[in-house]
């Protein structure tokens, strides 16, 4: 299969794979709490279903989807819902969000699920419906809800590729990894049913050639279903060619538009963790409660692949491990390219949630001593969109925010290459992600000032429209009053009043 | 001979050069509307002129400073040295104090339904009708305080925005800290 | 519990100034160890003054403008300033001529500027180009290779002319003798052809006696600072094609009366100046297209000023001049951004 290259990335990458990629998915245990934030996912956050002191049951859907983008939660367990209110979030902000909090009962009583044997009997728009209410959403980090991207038939646009991404190039990772090894033949169940929704020619599942012993079983598991359709595809290990853009280029050679999808350009990407998701939802008819989590670090007893209920606190998780060691300096979700920390371990996992990264002082690095771009341009090389770091940088750094937006920041996939070759240790991305968030606040602000501009003008003309209306009528009165019309020109007005009337019920006789 | 060339020739470029101002000449918005662009549209009067526009007019006219706009803080008094020129210089205090933006909230409660917040609302933010209680459309109120002082039950509060995720910015790095790696 | 919080990457850097500034140093050992074996202890004086003084005037602008100095002079920018200058110095200077040039370079061309990452100018080049202006005579006093040297001239001889002694005049006349490129073109100058030219002893096969061998030095190590990938291939390929490609053509319109593309190459500071002073990150263009562009119009510079210029060697002009057109280059060689068309 011919692969393309995109520009840059990290060959040389550190990988720390080793912790935890030859661990077997093992359940975790049922938690005490469940903590559910009402927006884990892109789009409006759900509204709940239930009442504090509601009894729910595994499975139940708690909170339903609000709008198009949006999707609805489920129970991971049965138990009481104990709270509905503001709770701590997976977010870099630190704040606190509207969540709902279920105390399990320890029965984990499940509601009845409708499982359907043969997908192919039902039509698209039902397993789109079907994707919908199962709650799922991109399970590689994004947590864009899947319905939306598989529903293809109200749009005129024709898909046909599927990519299933299950490149997992950050460090430390390996859930996608150890699903793709364990459930080979699920995910390639899950694939054909994408297929049949998607009406797509071909689907390619890309796998990084590190893992070549999980190439093997998805080749069997591909054999075994014996659909000329899919294939595996190999792809070289650099970071970040789990990227939906990088992936797309990689095995394509095409570019999603700026600002466009995938879609734009026949394409449809989704993360084989999700695959996985869709397979459950529509064959066995269960909603999206549980995923597969990394939790590792240096910071963690024992490293461990655990199939996790959504809304466990990640206290619970790194119990489930046996603990902190006494490295423990930081707690990272996600990876260490692309994730971020966490204040405390009271926060739950949700459905974006790949990995928990326990790290040491020296797995992960705070700050480093910035010294002054010498405009060596290593970080352009290294770009895998082909940005102009250390110019975005420049103009980040002294605030001019229009120029950085003019040189396509917003292009920037905050990946972390050019931060990690920049020999002058300047933490680039983070002031691309500032210059990001800022931008879009001032264009709030500049959009509330131009409201308010227009409202005060608006109000303005109608204050002088009722001032010269007042005035015009008090000069018309006083007019009227000075100088009042002659007798036969009242007369003649009302002859002529009489003469119209006349005429109209000559008309209408 | 060459002189009357070199003479020729500068006198055709000169032309040329005249004509291209004139012909390619870059319109830009009259200086009001710049100076508009630049003020936060508050619309409070603190400036000591009835809104905005007015004062954006007056600073055209050179009959007003660039420190008077206390919503627009520094960062306002900036833009505008920049754009006019002149020097930066800090806010003049008889105008007021910078301060982040607030929110007026009316207590339903409390109110009479007296309509004098809503003839003092530069924007048109408040709803209402006589002897019914008003509201505030929160998206639309610039927090000038206008609707104070005419309350008279004072029920209105002027409230902290609800700090929300979609308005939540990274903190930007500090370059000028030392860092040292922990 | 609760933790500290960051922001990500939390992944070490895999580089740093220091371990560039490293790797130059060591990319540069092949030239200075040819250079000293042909020219002797002038460049070792060279190399200990100039090095010495910028590291010393380094601390003393980051104290009084108030920067940390340990980290900054321990990236080794100054020291790599200084040992360029030494290089492109004569080899046989007063010493106060090294001195003085790394003044200029750290004190005016860099720190005056905003210190490291913010001079336009290539401080090296720019302390070269003052002193050749300030100082032309002692500045085009070259001494002769080991090999050429009349027997029985001593360490004593170089000392003497290092400090000052008053050293008699036909000693030095008889040590040394002006650079093969400034040899070459004074002398077509005098409506010499070039093979006569080079049947002078100053010159070998492909260029001058000495020169060429330290010019392949120095290409070697630039060879290893392109395997490292310290730096990219494109100044140092687009200087030397440029140059390359200009004398060629000069080379095949007036055979005879201009030294071959060979002799350009190896001459002067071509070899250091495409791998070593033009790949200056800060002064040269940050595009990948630019740096091109940048490199080939060097070349295109150098041979023009060593032709038709007032100075026989036209590496520090050019470098200097081209640093002025960056900002431009770079303008118009933006890369295409990733879904852009």
């Amino acid at each position: 299969m011919k692969l393309w290259r995109f520009n840059g990335g990290l060959p040389s990458l550190a990988e720390h794979k080793n912790e935890s990629v030859n661990l077997p998915i093992e359940m975790a245990a049922v938690p005490s709490q469940l903590v559910y934030p009402l927006r884990q996912h892109i789009g409006n956050a759900a509204t709940p279903l239930v009442k504090v002191g509601e009894q729910v049951l595994r499975g139940q859907k708690i909170a339903d989807a609000q709008g198009l983008i949006s999707a609805p939660i489920h129970a991971a367990s049965s138990g009481t819902v104990t709270s509905i209110a503001e709770h701590l979030i997976p977010h870099p902000s630190g704040f606190s969000a509207p969540s709902i909090s279920i105390t399990t009962d320890g029965l984990d009583k499940e509601v009845a699920y409708t499982p359907r044997a043969d997908f192919r009997q039902l039509s698209v728009s039902e397993l789109v419906n079907i994707v919908r209410e199962a709650g799922i959403v991109g399970l590689g980090g994004a947590a864009f809800p899947t319905a939306i991207k598989l529903d293809n038939q109200s749009k005129s646009r024709r898909i046909q590729t599927l990519i299933l991404n299950g490149a997992e190039c950050e460090p430390y990772i390996s859930c996608d990894d150890r699903l793709l090894k364990e459930r080979a033949d699920l995910v390639i169940e899950g694939v054909e049913i994408l297929l049949h929704m998607l009406g797509a020619e071909r689907a390619i599942l890309a796998i990084e050639d590190n893992v070549p012993a999980t190439f093997k079983s998805i080749q069997a598991a591909i054999v075994k279903k014996n659909n000329p359709v899919i294939s595996a595809a190999q792809i070289p290990t650099i970071y970040p060619t789990g990227g939906e853009k990088q992936l797309i280029q990689t095995l394509t050679g095409k570019e999603v538009p700026s600002g466009g999808i995938p879609a734009d350009i026949g394409i449809v990407s989704i993360n084989v963790g999700t695959v996985h998701a869709v397979q459950q939802a529509v064959i066995e008819g269960k909603p999206l409660t549980s995923r597969i989590i990394t939790v590792t670090g240096e910071g963690v007893t024992t490293p461990r692949n655990l199939e996790v209920r959504i809304g466990t606190p990640i206290s619970t998780l790194i119990e489930a491990c046996n603990g902190y060691t006494q490295l423990a300096k930081r707690l990272i979700m996600g990876g260490p390219m692309m994730g971020f920390a966490l204040l405390n371990d009271e926060i739950p996992v949700v459905k974006a949630t790949n990995c928990i990264l326990v790290a040491s002082k020296h797995e992960a690095l705070t700050e480093k001593q910035a010294m002054p771009c010498i405009r060596c341009g290593l970080c352009a090389s290294a770009c895998p969109v082909s940005l102009l770091p250390q110019q975005l940088y420049w103009f980040s750094k002294s605030e001019q925010l229009e120029k950085a937006e003019k040189i396509n920041l917003f292009d920037c996939i905050e990946c972390g290459c050019c931060d990690v070759v920049c020999p002058s240790h300047i933490p680039l991305v983070q002031h691309f992600r500032y210059a990001k968030s800022a931008l879009k606040v001032k264009n709030h602000e500049k959009h509330l000032s131009d409201v308010a501009r227009e409202r005060f003008e608006a109000r303005e003309a109608r204050l002088a429209r009722d001032k010269a209306e007042r005035a015009e009528k008090s000069r018309k009165k006083k007019a009227a009053l000075k100088n009042k019309p002659a007798k036969e020109e009242i007369d003649a007005a009302i002859g002529r009043a009489k003469a119209k009337k006349l005429n109209q019920s000559d008309h209408e006789s | 001979m060459s002189f009357f060339a070199l003479i020729l020739l500068f006198a055709g470029l000169g032309i040329v050069l005249g004509y291209a101002a004139i012909r390619f000449k870059v319109e830009g918005d009259p200086i009001v509307d710049q100076i508009d662009k630049l003020l936060p549209q508050t619309q409070c009067g603190q400036c000591s002129f009835p809104g905005c526009r007015p004062y954006a007019q007056a600073i055209a006219n050179g009959e007003a400073d660039i420190n008077q706009c206390p919503p627009g803080g520094e960062a306002g008094i900036a833009a505008l040295s920049d754009l006019l020129g002149v020097e930066a210089k800090p806010l003049n205090a008889e105008n007021g104090e910078e301060k982040p933006k607030l929110v007026a909230v009316i207590d339903e409660e409390t109110c009479i339904g007296c309509k004098l917040c809503i003839q003092a609302c530069p924007v048109d933010a408040i709803l209402g009708a006589p002897k019914q209680m008003h509201t505030v459309i929160a998206a639309e109120c610039t927090g000038c305080e206008l609707c104070i002082p005419p309350c008279p039950v004072e029920c209105i509060t002027m409230e902290p925005l609800a700090k929300t995720l979609t308005l939540w910015s990274w903190d930007k790095p500090d370059s000028t800290k030392q860092k040292v790696a922990q | 519990m609760h933790f500290l919080t960051s922001n990500a990457p939390f992944i070490a850097p895999q580089n740093s100034i220091q371990k560039m500034m490293l790797w130059v140093l060591l990319a540069l050992m092949p030239g200075v160890i040819t250079m000293i074996w042909y020219f002797g202890y002038g460049v070792v004086f060279n190399i200990i003054i100039c090095t010495t003084t910028a590291v010393a005037a380094e601390a003393l602008m980051l104290y009084l403008r108030g920067r940390p100095i340990v980290p900054f002079v321990s990236d080794l920018s100054a020291v790599v300033t200084g040992l360029l200058l030494a290089l492109a110095l004569p080899t046989l200077a007063p010493w106060w001529i090294p001195f003085i040039g790394a003044l200029i370079a750290i004190v005016i061309a860099k720190h005056l500027y905003g210190g490291l990452g913010y001079n336009p100018f290539n401080p090296a080049m720019v302390a070269f180009a003052v002193l050749m202006v300030s100082f032309p005579k002692s500045m085009t006093v070259w001494l002769l290779p080991y090999s050429l040297l009349p027997a029985g001239s001593h360490f004593s001889d170089v000392m003497s002319i290092v400090f000052q002694q008053l050293p008699n005049k036909e000693m030095i006349d008889a040590i040394t003798a002006a650079t093969p490129l400034d040899e070459m073109k004074t002398r077509l100058g005098l409506n010499q052809t070039v093979d006569e030219i080079r049947s002078a002893s100053i010159f070998a096969e492909w260029a001058g006696q000495g020169w060429q061998t330290v010019s392949i030095a120095f290409l070697l190590g630039g060879i290893l600072l392109l395997f490292k990938k310290i730096i990219s291939w494109h100044i140092p390929v687009g200087l030397l094609s440029g140059l390359f490609a200009i004398s060629f053509i000069f080379y095949l319109l007036e055979p005879g009366l201009t030294p071959s593309p060979i002799f350009h190459l190896l001459s002067g500071g071509a070899m250091l100046g495409a791998f070593f002073i033009a790949t200056d990150p800060v002064t040269a263009a940050t595009t990948l297209k630019g740096r091109f562009v940048y490199g080939f119009l060097i070349g295109v510079l150098t041979y023009v000023i060593r032709t038709w210029g007032g100075y026989p060697e036209g590496i520090a002009f050019a470098v200097i001049l081209i640093n002025m057109a960056v900002p431009l280059i770079d303008h118009y060689t933006q890369p295409r951004v990733y879904g852009h068309k």
